[in-house]
């Protein structure tokens, strides 16, 4: 981390203004406006060279964080450009696991609705055998459908089974993804902290030097514009602007008059 | 509740052509799988509002299910689009989406959105939703 020290630096061009700007008032005092004249360049001089030493700071503080961030200068793989590898990374992940959740489902839904159908039509059938209402020969055709379906639902219990653990297994991109994503908010917050550095660096070659960027008008205004764009997902549902649940949305909507 | 349920099932026409808008193929297969589950099968996909709009504009669909949040055009500018062109300004539009900030929705109800659904979601509340839009549509 670039440790720079601002307070000493206030206190000694604080001094130093402090000095010249006593000697000044001293020179006016005796009268002698031409010394006094040229200590008003010396004060322009020291303005200068508070302005030079702050931008040299600030030069080499992003120097140094630059580097730190590793980003390299002639655009060789950066850790930032890694990040987006790992990002791209967990999307695929994320992907692959919700689309083979999806095929497993695909398989297996056919499979249970035909088990449930078989039983249905079996179950009507028995209940006529019950109330004896079968033919001999309608039993014997009950009986063979039975043996059939007893040996095909135990099949198909199995193989909706095996696709249940498979569901479980396409899980797994939970623990890779979070690793990765684990070591992306390390480094956004790396990232965030040195450029925290930065910002207070600037904020301070600005407050010796005198110069303001935006004016607070100027602030509010672009903040008032009124525009409407999608987010994404609301992280924090809290928040009084944001709807907590589907009930939320349709209060909303309804007293809208939908 | 059960009499008139039913005789919304019998309204609703299942062969109905429906277009799925989504920049996320898992989101489209899981709104196309829950709608095939309703009994509708006559679907198609488009990955976000700039592909969407030329399929409405020349493919006579019944019903627009879309998100918000997409590259391109966003599914409350598809939706702005659609109530603007003279042969789509009826078409039943429902938006599936993360957005759920109260300006959004009320932004995406004055865009003439006829319904809105909040991701996460479920069948059912995606099945009440249809239902409600074609009651007011058709009622």
């Amino acid at each position: 981390m670039v440790d720079v020290n601002l307070e000493s630096t206030d206190s000694q061009v604080g001094s130093e203004i402090k000095t010249l700007a006593e000697s000044m008032l001293r020179e006016l005092e005796q009268g002698e406006l031409s010394k006094a004249v040229a200590l008003v360049n010396d004060l322009n001089e020291l303005r200068d060279r508070t302005l030079f030493n702050e931008i040299g700071k600030l030069t080499r503080a992003l120097h140094e964080s630059i580097k730190n961030i590793n980003l390299d200068s002639v655009g060789a793989a950066s850790e930032i450009e890694h990040t987006t590898d790992k990002l791209q990374y967990v999307l695929e992940m994320t992907d692959k696991s919700a689309n083979r959740t999806m095929d497993l489902v695909d398989e297996g839904m056919p499979v249970a609705s035909g088990m449930a159908d078989k039983a249905t039509a079996l179950s009507a059938r028995w209940k006529k055998f019950m109330s004896k209402e079968l033919t001999p020969s309608e039993f014997r055709q009950l009986t063979r459908d039975v043996d059939e379906y007893l040996n095909s639902s135990a099949s198909d219990a199995r193989m909706i089974k095996g696709q249940l653990s498979e569901i479980v297994l396409a899980q797994d991109f939970q623990d890779l993804t979070g690793q990765v994503i684990h070591k992306v908010t390390d480094l956004i917050r790396d990232v965030e902290q040195r450029l925290v550095t930065l910002v207070a660096m600037a904020g301070h070659v600005d407050r010796m030097t005198g110069i303001e960027h935006e004016t607070e008008s100027v602030k509010e205004e672009r903040e008032n514009e009124p525009d409407i764009k999608a987010e994404g997902p609301q992280i924090n549902t809290a928040n009084a602007d944001v709807v907590g649940s589907q009930d939320d949305v349709d209060d909303l909507l309804s007293s809208l008059g939908f | 509740m059960v009499c008139k349920s039913r005789l919304l099932e019998v309204g609703l026409d299942k062969n109905m052509k429906i277009l799925i808008v989504d920049d996320f193929s898992t989101m489209r297969r899981i709104v196309k799988n829950l709608l095939r589950d309703l009994g509708f099968t006559n679907t198609q996909e488009a990955d976000d509002g700039t592909t969407a709009l030329p399929m409405l504009q020349n493919g006579d669909f019944d019903f627009l299910v879309t998100d918000w949040n997409m590259p391109g055009m966003t599914g409350l500018d598809l939706l702005k689009n659609v109530r603007a062109d003279d042969r789509l300004k009826s078409l039943p539009v429902l938006m599936v989406t993360a957005e759920a900030k109260r300006d959004q929705i009320v932004a995406a109800a004055q865009a003439g959105v006829n319904g809105y659904v909040v991701k996460p979601f479920t069948a059912a509340v995606l099945k009440e939703k249809i239902d409600k839009i074609f009651e007011r549509v058709e009622g």
